[in-house]
């Protein structure tokens, strides 16, 4: 047999049909729903008097637009984001796919909820409509954001029309320094390869610095493979994804567990496979990085400075000077100079127990800064349940963070958790687009200590001060 | 190969000859927020989104143009086609995106790489996503620059794209996607027709991987 990556191996179990151009039906185990993108898929079904063909393999969460406050179980205010939610409590219910209501503690971000509830495994094919999908891949599973068309392609037939991407392997060699995480891994893969670096690409992330990487972390590099351009990231599933996969609610158990585990022994790239693209970065070479403009290829250590148009070529000089008007920066600008009125830390990237726990220990015993708004937006009701029953909570709302439910929240800011004009954030999200937090809202991306290092200094700050 | 006819409210609309004006937008890694801004993601329709396209780029916070915008000046109101940066529809998955662009009736558009999700919803939805090479895209840049007067005519069938000084420039497509784009085609019911298929595979996974 000729030598496989791990993307060809779980390609090949799920081709349920493959024309003669290579266009595939890949059949799909997992698919996540949230209320953003799938009411005009169900209503599409609705129309064409169709089912959903596999709705034990469909599971539904709200978590977009839900408000982040604990008034929100009595009703959402905003009519058009209650509608929304509305729908997918009716749908979910009419087409009869398992459903965690906002009312439910394990309600959460539909990236985060998935793998704490052990829907998503080693070796599965995994989609959402949503991009952030690429977060599952963590698990060895081939996961990615489709459109709506595509939700209502899946839901009425638990498939996919594809065809194969290329192989790139992004190898992180090495072992990290302190105060480098799993976020500025993924953000300096992207400043290395751009944002359209991994476009027509599934990527697997290896190497000593990703194995050494808990689940957590390795869901944080995977979550960003998107903004690389990537169709799905991938890592090999090993002992520590077992240990965390072992006991979850809907993870096998007994004689399926083990004939489960025989399998996920075989998911990864045999040695001799072909990759069409390899990159490779030192561990030791990764600094706690920032982002200084507006797309997330727009990177630098936190040591650096804010960079001139003119040290960019073609397209980019414009983007640039854009960028930097935009985030109201000056080239030459020491990055840690950079006043912060606000600090983020939740949504699918960072809001899970590890990113709390590392905001939290920067935090202890600390005051955020007079006059700033930081707030923490747990992943889940659950990951905030394990959060206040640490302790962590605790140290968040003593040292002046708002402590809120689970949901994203600022991440997209499409609940009233947004910026106002020209106020700028740090945030542990993985979006710094123009307007994304918020109308003319700054961001700028970081790792949840990076983000604990500014709330309590005022300004983009290296951690590694602070350790 | 064959294809089904679509079922759903509205058929796709086909795609084969397009003769329109092309709007310029150099800007590279254009995403999927700057089409269209989160707020307007709240409905549950699939129309009505043309109004917001480009909305933080083409408005002032008090709802009036702002004019220097391409789409706003009086030569590219009617524009059926963008040539734009790299990277163009990078962000998220969401189609509103393309259905901001179909309901302003943008029907293509021209760069030199566009962002996965968005290049397959594109498809989905009778837009056609064109990637050139820099030095193409440049040049249909030029021409898109002269406004009205410089109409391009995109020819599916033949993968063509006339300029409007008669110059010729042949594009590549996945011969699967253009067909369905021609004849305006429904995935579902071209995928409901492989049914069997799909009942054999899951018979044989659900033996193979009991635990999925
Ligand atoms: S947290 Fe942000 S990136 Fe993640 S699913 Fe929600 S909106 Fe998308």
């Amino acid at each position: 047999m000729s030598p496989k990556t791990l993307y060809d191996k779980i390609w090949d179990a799920h081709v349920a049909h493959e024309a003669e151009d290579g266009t595939s039906l890949l059949y799909i185990d997992r698919h996540l729903v949230h209320e953003v993108t799938s009411p005009q898929a169900f209503e599409g079904l609705r129309m064409a008097g169709r089912k959903v063909r596999a709705p034990e393999k469909t599971i539904a969460v709200p978590d977009h637009n839900v408000p982040t406050t604990p008034d929100r179980v009595n009703g959402i205010d905003n009519p058009e984001s209650r509608i929304q939610v509305e729908a997918l409590d009716k749908n979910a219910k009419e087409f009869g796919v398992h459903y965690y209501p906002v009312s439910d503690v394990r309600q959460g971000i539909v990236h985060i909820v998935g793998p704490e509830q052990g829907w998503t495994l080693p070796g599965m094919t995994v989609v959402c409509g949503d991009s952030h999908t690429a977060t599952h891949g963590a698990f060895g599973a081939l996961a990615h954001g489709i459109g709506t068309s595509e939700v209502e392609h899946v839901l009425a037939t638990q498939t996919l029309i594809q065809k194969k991407s290329k192989n790139m392997k992004v190898e992180i060699t090495g072992k990290l320094r302190p105060g480098v995480t799993a976020k500025d891994i993924t953000l300096s893969v992207i400043g290395e390869t751009g944002t359209a670096g991994g476009t027509g690409y599934v990527i697997e992330y290896c190497g000593e610095a990703i194995r050494d990487l808990s689940m957590e972390g390795r869901m944080t590099v995977c979550n960003m493979a998107i903004e690389g351009g990537a169709r799905a990231g991938l890592i090999a599933p090993d002992e520590t994804t077992f240990t965390y996969i072992k006991g979850r609610p809907h993870a096998p158990k007994g004689a399926q567990w083990e004939a489960a585990l025989t399998w996920w022994k075989t998911l990864f790239s045999d040695d001799d496979a072909h990759w069409d693209k390899v990159i490779t970065i030192k561990g030791e070479d990764i600094a706690p990085v920032v982002t200084w403009g507006t797309s997330p290829e727009d990177v630098l250590p936190i040591t650096a400075k804010v960079p001139a148009p003119e040290d960019f070529k073609g397209g980019k000089v414009d983007a640039a000077k854009r960028s930097l008007d935009y985030m109201g920066l000056k080239p030459g600008q020491p990055l840690t100079e950079i006043e912060i009125d606000t600090v983020f830390i939740g949504s699918c990237t960072n809001g899970r127990i590890e990113d709390l726990r590392a905001a939290a220990e920067i935090l202890k015993g600390k005051k955020i800064k007079d006059g700033m708004r930081a707030m923490v937006v747990p992943g889940s009701g659950l990951v905030r349940a394990q959060a206040e029953e640490e302790g962590l909570a605790d140290i968040f709302k003593e040292a002046g963070f708002e402590w809120r439910m689970a949901g994203c929240s600022m991440c997209l800011a499409m609940n009233p958790d947004q910026l106002s004009e020209g106020e700028r954030c740090a945030s542990t999200s993985n979006r710094n687009f123009e307007g994304r937090q918020g109308y003319k809202g700054r961001t700028h991306l970081v790792s949840p200590a990076m983000a604990a290092a500014a709330a309590v200094t005022g300004h983009l700050t290296d951690v590694r001060e602070m350790m | 190969m064959y294809c089904a006819p679509s079922d759903k409210e509205e058929p796709m609309e086909k795609f084969t000859k397009l003769t329109g004006t092309a709007a310029p937008m150099p800007l590279v890694n254009i995403d999927t927020d700057m089409i269209i801004p989160k707020v307007f993601l709240k409905s549950i329709q699939r129309t009505g989104f043309g109004k917001n396209l480009f909305d933080e780029m083409r408005y002032n916070r008090d709802g009036s143009e702002i004019p220097d915008f391409v789409l706003n000046k009086p030569q590219y109101r009617d524009a059926e086609i963008l040539v734009a940066g790299d990277n163009f529809g990078c962000g998220s998955s969401r189609e509103h995106a393309p259905w901001a662009l179909k309901d302003f009736g943008i029907k293509c558009v021209i760069s030199t790489s566009f962002a996965d999700i968005f290049y397959n919803n594109c498809f989905k939805n009778g837009i056609l996503p064109i990637v050139l090479p820099q030095e193409d895209v440049d040049k249909l840049m030029d021409d898109a620059e002269r406004g009205a007067n410089a109409k391009l005519t995109i020819d599916l069938e033949n993968q063509t794209i006339q300029g409007p000084d008669g110059g010729t420039i042949t594009f590549e497509v996945d011969a699967f996607k253009k067909h369905c784009l021609m004849e305006g085609l429904d995935d579902i019911g071209l995928t409901m027709a492989k049914e069997a298929s799909i009942d054999s595979f899951e018979a044989k996974a659900a033996q193979e991987r009991p635990w999925v």
